[in-house]
């Protein structure tokens, strides 16, 4: 993987293999501590306590539900070569989250790439989830709800192309400012 | 050009509303990007953006784009899948920008398989 956004979006791959019909994705860089997080949250059908222990395994893989694969392997292996970790909480019929951790600073850190065509890809090839992306800095703050889209929409498609086109754009204008 | 707001949203709604009443279309083709782990890593979220930006320029009704998990072969990514109208699917494969637009060109507007990019045609079954 190229970027984290790729990472990212990779993960979020995983909630909707695993049921999941709410995402949050939350980044959160901090210059002040010179950390950069990424958490991601979903409502998916979880992971038992025993498969947590193997899912970091490249190995390893629940091939029959295709739920985890290398993903997380990878997103570990990115955290840690950037003076970090990666962390996962997960209750069986509750939900999974990842929780990855860099040192913003560190010249091994991949670079957070291009986060707007991963959540409009996320958004596009998956109408019925909702989706909530926030983006977080020092003392900026930026938060972007697929429901509040879909209120306002009414019967119309989320990913009907006036609405994607919107969507890209809007989270252009407001995210490549802050990265 | 002012920066946009959510509130900008009601105006595209009313002008897709209007718009509705006079075409009717409705999902003649489906394009399906596999976006496994594998998928992701050999450029499928770009085969994604340049179907959308396709579907956009053309200004096309009756596409579908949805995405999939990994196929299985990881090897031949990035891959997408057309179906158009009651043809077979055609799975294509090791995709990149110029690929998806020739794709997009001669398939998903004109129903012409583009035999060259393709691995197969017709979906796999286990009797």
């Amino acid at each position: 993987m190229e970027d984290l956004s790729l990472h990212i979006l990779d993960i979020a791959e995983n909630s909707i293999n695993a049921g999941a019909k709410n995402i949050e994705i939350v980044i959160t860089d901090s210059l002040s501590n010179d950390l950069l997080t990424i958490e991601i949250k979903d409502d998916g059908k979880g992971i038992d306590a025993e498969a947590q222990q193997k899912v970091m395994d490249p190995f390893y893989t629940t091939r029959t539900t295709r739920k985890v694969g290398l993903g997380l392997a990878l997103l570990e292996e990115a955290a840690k070569d950037a003076d970090g970790q990666l962390k996962l909480e997960s209750e069986l019929g509750k939900g999974t989250k990842v929780y990855a951790v860099f040192r913003l600073s560190h010249i091994d850190r991949k670079p957070i790439g291009n986060i707007v065509d991963t959540i409009v890809t996320i958004i596009a090839g998956n109408p019925e989830l909702n989706l909530k992306f926030i983006y977080k800095q020092d003392d900026n703050k930026f938060v972007f709800d697929t429901t509040e889209i879909k209120n306002r929409i009414g019967d119309l498609e989320i990913n009907s192309i006036e609405i994607i086109k919107f969507i890209h754009q809007y989270l252009s204008e407001n995210v490549n400012k802050l990265l | 050009m002012a920066k946009l707001k959510i509130e900008d949203l009601d105006k595209i709604t009313e002008d897709v509303r209007r718009k509705m009443t006079i075409r009717e279309g409705g999902g003649n083709v489906k394009i399906t990007v596999h976006m496994g782990t594998c998928g992701i890593a050999a450029g499928a979220r770009t085969v994604m953006s340049v179907f959308l930006k396709e579907i956009e320029t053309h200004n096309v009704k009756d596409v579908i784009i949805t995405t999939s998990g990994c196929a299985g072969l990881c090897s031949k990514e990035p891959m997408a899948t057309v179906e158009f109208g009651d043809q077979a699917p055609v799975k294509y494969i090791e995709l990149n920008e110029n690929k998806v637009k020739k794709i997009f060109d001669d398939h998903v507007l004109k129903g012409k398989f583009v035999t060259e990019y393709a691995l197969s045609i017709g979906s796999e079954r286990i009797q």
